[in-house]
């Protein structure tokens, strides 16, 4: 399952790339989601896959059998998915923001932080 | 540990020199002085102390072998003496002249500074030692250049200094660090006694020229010279001893530290000579021209330190005495002359000698001080750079080197200027009527004549008695410099020889020149203003200066375009081409295809969110790409599911609900369909994606066939239950191993709240302060 991810990280990365590439704002957020949810996954596939075997040590027990979804990467992950949550929410309302300031979603309307003769 | 003491005691009493001039005024100067003097005390006690050397150790830096290191031998003792000596007269001497100056406590607390880093610098051991109290030097005499930073000369003066020497100092730092590798050795001690093996290394001329520009720009030796002219700017106590007795002489001491190492070979003869005689010849030549007291002394200092560079580079055991013996009577006059010129700028107001005559009656001492400087200037005898000319003279003649004749001719050309310079220095100002100063001169006040005249008294002394100066002071530094035991008898008559006979000529030469001095300058002055004005260093100095600014604007243009997609275009394609790059010098990645055992399900998943991120970014409507992010995400949640990690699918199906949710609510405020671009630009854009996502995908199946270190999942496996009694491994990993990770999180979450709350409520201002 691994080669098969590989090819689906890759083309997120793509479309993520690509939509990143695009001068309006809104394609540029979708982008980033789209790149977020690409580096979890290869984070997640990284360090190998298991299946059907969550990380819990049965009751009575002390220590996690063998075999087990490796819980490290998941810690990584978790806290990854929350964090990107909080990147992306701030750039939605990022611009949000930067249309209402400056009239326009694209981003080659943005290349100074001054006001230009006549802009708002 | 003393030596550490006298070393480093330069630095507290620069700590609490403000504190004292605050309380005391000026004479918080005389009681200043007592540190420099003690140090002097010290140093004495070493010269005639039982141990040749003293040295002292700690450990710096381990793992680089860098020590903090201290070794003090006869050339370490002869300048730690002047450091000190003229020290204390210098402190003395700027509580006369700065007297009621509103920053004197900030003076001695740079002034001192300066004497701590100057000490450091010349009784450090090791290399990385050397330069940390070298580049502390340049950063003392910047403030100290810099002192009257109410004009814009003083500033671009002491900018300029800094510039050229902490240059410099790059390239030493260079050199020292190749010097370093070349002897397996970072104790200077060690490396001049290992004989041969820097010279006979691969590294040897690498070396060489980066220690020579670091000398030669701190010792103003051609072409870095022209910045020593400017820091005249400073104030004269600073130009007495930052620019004639130390600082200017670090770049000669380093040379001459070096010396037992790296000395000997044609390259450094060549070099240095060069170098030095070229210094010589335009330092004297330079002088003719200039009426401003501390612009011809500047210039002579010039002279100086070329003679000394081109005699280190001659190298012959007579050679060095006479680099050691004029080194020492050098820093005795031209102290001494630079403290009279501000004595004279003092009491009369100017420093232009077309504006001084006469001065000889209102301030007798200061001028009998300016007539043996004068004197020891032009090497007339008794005084005692008249022995160090005659060292100097016969150091030339016997010299065999290919090149004798045209060193002999750059000493005979430049011995002459020197006198015309110390008759203007001397004659014009103090005896010639005429001039009429701005103010009624009187004599300086004790403080500004008595050190000079201690100085004076002392070129006198070592003159008529050379011994007295000869075996505890001189033998030992020569020695030092050579790196082999030899004897120094010096003497004020060598009997009717050959050096006498050209000092002779060389002194009636200039005698002749002083008195056709001004057919002299109106032959030379055209010529010489002309080709300052268009070739000289000053101007590829402002010419550097002009580019460096050009090239960074360009750049910050070229980079900083404000362009948000060029910028990921940029980030994008490092990326593929530095990945591209390990992964070829590595001789490939080894790949794994693998898909047996894959479910149809999970065919189908990856199908989904394939399918979503690929209609995501072809979309044309935000609210079809929104729907399509969705699916890439509760995609990846179930992905999580099947592939044992519930709490990562939970917490992606929540996070990608809010997320679609967000995504509609901001999409619905903004305007009506989404930019399209060109077919070309898209066509170019998918192609750079495209090689971003072939990257990603080679990279992961690289990675997951590889061995992975486990030891830290296995910890937590092992750990989780019996030392945090939790049974979920991945949860007791983020509330209870990592909690501080997940108390960042949440701080990070808090401040990107914090930050949209901000945004949306920001009302935007324009200039006039209306509301928007």
């Amino acid at each position: 399952m691994e080669t098969v991810l590989a090819f689906v990280i890759g083309g997120l990365y793509a479309a993520g790339v690509f939509l990143m590439l695009r001068r309006a704002l809104a394609r540029v957020v979708l982008g980033i989601a789209i790149l977020t949810n690409a580096t979890n996954l290869l984070i997640f596939t990284a360090a190998g896959l298991t299946r059907g075997e969550p990380a819990f040590i049965d009751e009575g027990e002390t220590l996690l059998s063998e075999p087990y979804g490796d819980p490290l990467p998941q810690a990584l992950v978790l806290t990854a998915i929350v964090i990107g949550f909080g990147v992306l929410a701030f750039a939605m309302v990022l611009i949000y923001r930067a249309y209402r300031s400056v009239g326009s979603e694209d981003s080659d309307h943005m290349t100074t932080t001054e006001f230009e003769d006549g802009e708002r | 540990m003393d030596i550490a003491l006298a070393v480093l005691g330069g630095f507290a009493a620069a700590a609490v020199a403000p504190l004292v001039v605050a309380r005391a005024g000026h004479y918080g100067g005389y009681l200043l002085a007592l540190v420099p003097l003690a140090v002097f005390a010290f140093y004495l006690s070493l010269a005639f102390g039982a141990d040749d050397v003293a040295a002292v150790s700690w450990t710096w830096i381990d793992a680089l072998g860098v020590d903090f290191s201290f070794r003090i031998d006869g050339l370490s003792r002869l300048f730690g003496l002047l450091i000190s000596g003229i020290g204390a007269i210098i402190v003395v001497y700027a509580a006369g002249y700065l007297k009621g100056d509103p920053k004197l406590g900030r003076f001695y607390l740079f002034l001192l500074s300066f004497m701590g880093a100057m000490l450091g610098l010349t009784a450090a051991d090791n290399l990385v030692t050397l330069f940390v109290f070298w580049e502390l030097t340049s950063v003392t005499s910047y403030m100290l250049i810099g002192y009257k930073h109410e004009y814009q000369a003083s500033r671009d003066a002491a900018l300029q200094a800094l510039l050229v020497t902490a240059g410099g100092g790059l390239a030493m730092l260079a050199g020292l660090v190749l010097l370093g590798i070349a002897a397996d050795t970072q104790s200077i001690a060690e490396i001049n006694a290992a004989g041969d093996v820097v010279r006979d290394h691969h590294l040897y001329v690498p070396i060489l020229v980066l220690l020579l520009i670091g000398a030669a720009t701190k010792s103003a030796q051609f072409p870095f010279h022209f910045w020593l002219p400017g820091a005249m700017e400073a104030p004269t106590p600073v130009s007495a001893y930052l620019h004639s007795a130390t600082m200017v002489k670090a770049g000669v001491f380093l040379l001459a530290r070096v010396n037992p190492s790296l000395g000997g070979t044609t390259e450094w003869t060549a070099a240095l000579s060069i170098a030095g005689g070229a210094t010589m010849l335009l330092g004297a030549y330079l002088a003719l021209n200039q009426y401003d007291l501390k612009r011809i002394l500047a210039y002579t200092t010039l002279s100086a330190l070329g003679t000394l560079v081109m005699l280190l580079g001659v190298g012959t055991e007579l050679a060095l005495k006479g680099m050691v013996t004029f080194l020492l009577a050098h820093a005795l006059y031209k102290g001494a002359l630079f403290m009279m010129a501000g004595a004279v700028d003092h009491e009369a107001g100017t420093r232009d000698v077309r504006h001084l005559g006469k001065l000889a009656r209102a301030m007798p001492i200061t001028a009998a001080v300016a007539v043996i400087g004068a004197l020891s200037l032009g090497g007339f005898p008794p005084l005692f750079s008249f022995i160090g000319k005659e060292v100097l003279l016969e150091a030339t003649l016997e010299n065999e080197w290919g090149a004798f004749w045209l060193l002999l001719a750059v000493v005979a050309v430049s011995s002459p200027l020197l006198v015309v310079a110390a008759g203007v220095i001397a004659i014009r100002p103090f005896f010639q009527a005429g001039g009429e100063p701005p103010k009624h001169p009187h004599e300086a006040p004790p403080s500004m004549w008595a050190g000079p005249g201690i100085l004076a008294l002392g070129s006198v002394v070592l003159g008529l008695a050379p011994v007295l100066g000869q075996g505890w002071l001189i033998e030992p530094a020569a020695q030092a410099v050579a790196g082999e035991e030899f004897e120094v008898r010096l003497a004020l008559w060598h009997g009717f020889n050959l050096p006498l006979a050209v000092s002779a000529m060389t002194i009636a030469a200039g005698i002749v020149a002083y008195l056709f001095r001004e057919q002299l300058r109106a032959l030379t002055w055209p010529v010489e203003s002309r080709v300052a004005g268009t070739v000289g260093p000053t101007r590829g100095y402002e010419g550097f200066l002009v580019g460096i600014k050009r090239g960074s604007a360009w750049q910050t243009r070229k980079l900083q375009h404000g362009r948000l997609r060029r910028y990921v275009a940029t980030t994008a394609l490092a990326t593929v081409g530095l990945v591209a790059l390990a992964a070829f010098t590595n001789g490939g990645v080894p790949l794994a295809f693998d898909v047996g055992g894959v479910h149809f399900y999970e065919w189908f998943l990856g199908a989904l969110v394939l399918g979503g991120g690929v209609l995501t970014a072809v979309a044309r409507n935000r609210f079809f790409a929104v729907t399509a992010v969705g699916v890439v995400g509760v995609g990846v949640a179930l992905i999580f599911l099947v592939f044992s990690a519930p709490d990562l699918a939970m917490t992606q199906l929540l996070v990608d609900v809010l997320t679609v949710i967000l995504f509609v609510l901001v999409f619905y405020h903004l305007p009506g369909p989404m930019l399209q671009a060109r077919r070309g630009v898209l066509v170019r854009d998918a192609a750079l994606s495209l090689a971003v996502g072939a990257t990603m995908t080679l990279l992961v199946l690289g990675v997951v066939h590889a061995d992975r270190p486990t030891d830290v999942s296995e910890f937590y496996a092992a750990a989780a239950y019996a030392e945090a009694f939790g049974r979920n491994v991945v949860n007791v990993i983020l509330v209870d191993f990592r909690i501080l990770d997940t108390l960042g999180e949440v701080v990070v979450l808090g401040a990107a709240a914090l930050g949209a709350y901000a945004l949306l409520k920001y009302r935007a201002r324009d200039p006039e302060g209306d509301e928007q």
